[in-house]
């Protein structure tokens, strides 16, 4: 008990101290568990209404933050990890403010957003009651090897998951996995009127013998169906959450919406409302660089982060029709992932209308390279990324623009854009 | 099985059969855009790319010029050796026959000798490379930049397995920063004849066109029966692409 107490004490200092420097957010945990290694399982060992781990490798971030929006909405005190630091630690830290000496958190729920790693590191500490599994594409950054290793840990998540998953039931690695689970499953999917778009939202490379199994949707089970571009339905086999028009354009954030719907309707059980969730989700703000907008010179700048194949092909898809001057930056810091192989894994054949204005980025010239073998012309190749900002901003004055970025690249420019157009401050957000 | 033809914008010097062996089981990390680089350039200097993918049981294109194959998963491995160990025989004698062919990560290693696994199990390969090849607990990953016949070549490596050369293999190039084959021993890859077996993802082609051009002029003599009438070309992209990888990997050197 004293030890804890220290401990949290400790972190709470650590933390303060962080935050004055303007330092990471792992190291206030780091210092709590130094001193109390069980802190973390202890700290949540009073919360009863359900811990849940949201897992996959993309819309991770969307995700929790919808389901986090819907819950909240429904009356509950919700813990969270900040947006995109999906790490143990990460996690530790956010809460140490909220913690008292008890060193037991005080709240109905906690969802937590954590790499498939890190879901490890969590699950060996503190056993989940939910977890919601979204997707398996590969991951450029390097530390999953094989996407068989990735769906393997979100099968050990789902395995060690004690009352209940949700799992995407268009993801065969997905589906393989939570049918192995002894816990009740709530599936989400496209609904059948929409299942020709499902190439949009998965890596095609990696899905080759899975045939596409027709599943049964059964109560509390829920399939999107879109309206049109912007407005969709969740459909349950009961109720209809809808229509939700999104802040967030595209496929992706409405299969998240579903996804985090679904998992709050098993959480909630007989408290669910579907006008509430409804609600909810159409005030979830898009979380950052996911089609952020940032306004330069009167016309909208949109920042989109692009980490992998899958996520670059749902953001081409999501974003390629409407007509805007387009600038691509591309780093190879580990933050980025070194290898920028998997940009042959990407079709850009929707910029070969418009060309690309711009690309910039340490690899600037392997992106217009990259381009030239899709025959998409490149304006200009400007490595520098303030450099190449100012000539795209200046070239294209009176359209709006999008720059699709990787991690590192998106911080500077994100940096150059604060200081220059007011915009304003932002986190420690870590790459996910 | 399936076939694309892709023609050359003026008229065509002949019809270049190229065949991309296993292109969803092994092809990771871009090696797709090796095939695309190499059917983009062969129409380029002005002839007819006939891209052929070939999937587990298709019928074995015996006609093909030219051949290119990826790095896959354990599951992908497991999934093509049924189909090589039938189609294994027509491509050793094609590879002594000097068949161009380029053969990446999983796909070197398959064209080795035979892979020993960290349990100690032995798994045979094709043997058209004289490399022998072993598991390993330590990944070999990062950036890597060679000194090779063709030039310096630039490229990406991530494998596991841990390759040594055989007496008198001549190996793709001297490492000038990165891991290569082993890690120790300096060397990347391996060549025998036309066959170029290498760990470099990157992928390899686009960025280093040197490479495919020593690809193509073997392919296209085989194809008409008449030396290679490459069209003159400059690759500024590409060059730039690859001198800014090198000066990063090793200076000035
Ligand atoms: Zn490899």
């Amino acid at each position: 008990m004293l030890r804890t107490a220290a401990a949290v004490v400790a972190g709470k200092t650590a933390r303060a101290l962080a935050r004055r420097r303007g330092g990471g957010s792992a190291f206030p945990g780091l210092v709590a568990e130094r001193i109390q290694p069980r802190i973390l399982r202890r700290s949540l060992s009073c919360v009863r209404g359900g811990i849940v781990v949201v897992s996959g490798t993309n819309g991770k971030t969307t995700t929790t933050k919808m389901l986090v929006a819907v819950l909240r909405a429904h009356g509950r005190s919700v813990f969270t990890n900040p947006t995109g630091s999906n790490f143990t630690r990460g996690v530790l830290s956010e809460m140490l403010p909220q913690l008292p000496l008890s060193g037991r958190l005080v709240s109905d729920m906690v969802v937590v957003e954590l790499d498939e790693a890190h879901a490890m590191r969590f699950i060996d500490e503190v056993p989940p009651t939910h977890a919601l599994l979204l997707n398996v594409a590969r991951d450029q950054l390097d530390r999953f090897a094989e996407i068989d290793h990735t769906a393997a840990l979100l099968a050990r998540l789902g395995a060690a998951s004690t009352e209940g998953v949700v799992a995407n039931a268009d993801d065969p690695f997905i589906a393989r996995a939570a049918d192995a689970v002894d816990v009740p499953v709530r599936w989400f999917g496209l609904d059948a009127s929409i299942a020709d778009r499902l190439p949009e939202l998965t890596e095609h490379d990696a899905r080759f013998d899975d045939e596409p199994v027709t599943r049964q949707y059964g109560p509390g089970d829920a399939r999107l169906r879109p309206v049109d571009e912007r407005v969709f339905d969740i459909v349950f086999d009961d109720v209809t959450v809808g229509p939700v028009t999104l802040r967030q354009r595209g496929l992706a954030a409405m299969i998240n919406a579903t996804a985090a719907t679904t998992t709050a309707r098993m959480l909630l059980g007989e408290a669910f409302d579907a006008a509430t969730a409804a609600t909810a989700l159409a005030a979830v703000q898009p979380p950052f660089g996911r089609g952020e907008v940032i306004i330069v010179d009167g016309q909208p700048l949109e920042l989109v982060l692009v980490k992998n194949p899958a996520g670059f092909g749902v953001a081409l898809s999501t974003y390629g029709t409407t007509p805007v001057a387009t600038m691509i930056a591309i780093n190879d810091n580990d933050a980025d992932g070194r290898d920028v192989s998997w940009l042959y894994d990407v079709s850009f054949a929707s910029l070969r209308e418009r060309g690309v204005a711009v690309t910039s980025g340490m690899r600037a010239y392997d992106m217009a390279l990259r381009l030239h073998y899709d025959d998409v012309h490149t304006g200009q190749v400007v490595p520098d990324l303030d450099t190449a900002l100012d000539a795209f901003t200046a070239g294209h004055p009176d359209e709006p623009k999008r720059i699709f970025c990787t991690y590192t690249a998106m911080m500077a420019l994100r940096r150059t854009l604060a200081a220059r157009h007011g915009l304003a401050q932002f986190g420690e957000d870590g790459p996910q | 099985m399936s076939t694309e033809v892709l023609e050359p914008a003026g008229p065509s010097k002949g019809t270049i059969t190229l065949v991309h062996l296993y292109p969803r089981e092994m092809s990771i990390y871009g090696d797709r855009g090796n095939t695309h680089a190499l059917a983009s350039r062969i129409r380029r200097h002005g002839y007819t790319a006939e891209v052929v993918l070939h999937d587990p049981g298709d019928d074995f294109r015996h006609d093909a010029h030219l051949f290119m194959g990826g790095g896959g998963q354990d599951s992908g491995q497991a999934r093509v050796e049924a189909d090589l160990g039938a189609v294994g025989p027509t491509l050793q004698a094609m590879a002594r026959d000097g068949v161009p062919m380029l053969v990446i990560c999983g796909m070197y290693q398959l064209f080795g000798n035979s892979f020993h696994t960290v349990t100690g199990q032995v798994l045979p390969g094709l043997g058209i490379l004289d490399v022998t090849t072993r598991g390993n607990d330590r990944r070999m990953i990062g950036p890597v930049c060679l000194e090779t016949e063709y030039g310096r070549v630039v490229g990406y490596e991530n494998h596991s397995g841990s390759t040594v050369l055989g007496e008198g293999q001549q190996p793709f190039g001297r490492v000038l920063s990165g891991h290569g084959n082993n890690g120790e021993d300096g060397l990347e890859g391996a060549r025998t004849l036309n066959v170029i077996g290498t760990y470099l993802h990157g992928p390899l082609l686009p960025a280093n066109p040197m490479v495919s051009d020593a690809l193509i002029a073997v392919a296209a003599e085989r194809a008409t029966g008449r030396p290679f009438e490459p069209e003159p070309m400059s690759d500024p992209l590409a060059d730039e692409a690859r001198e800014r990888q090198v000066r990063r990997l090793i200076g000035h050197r």
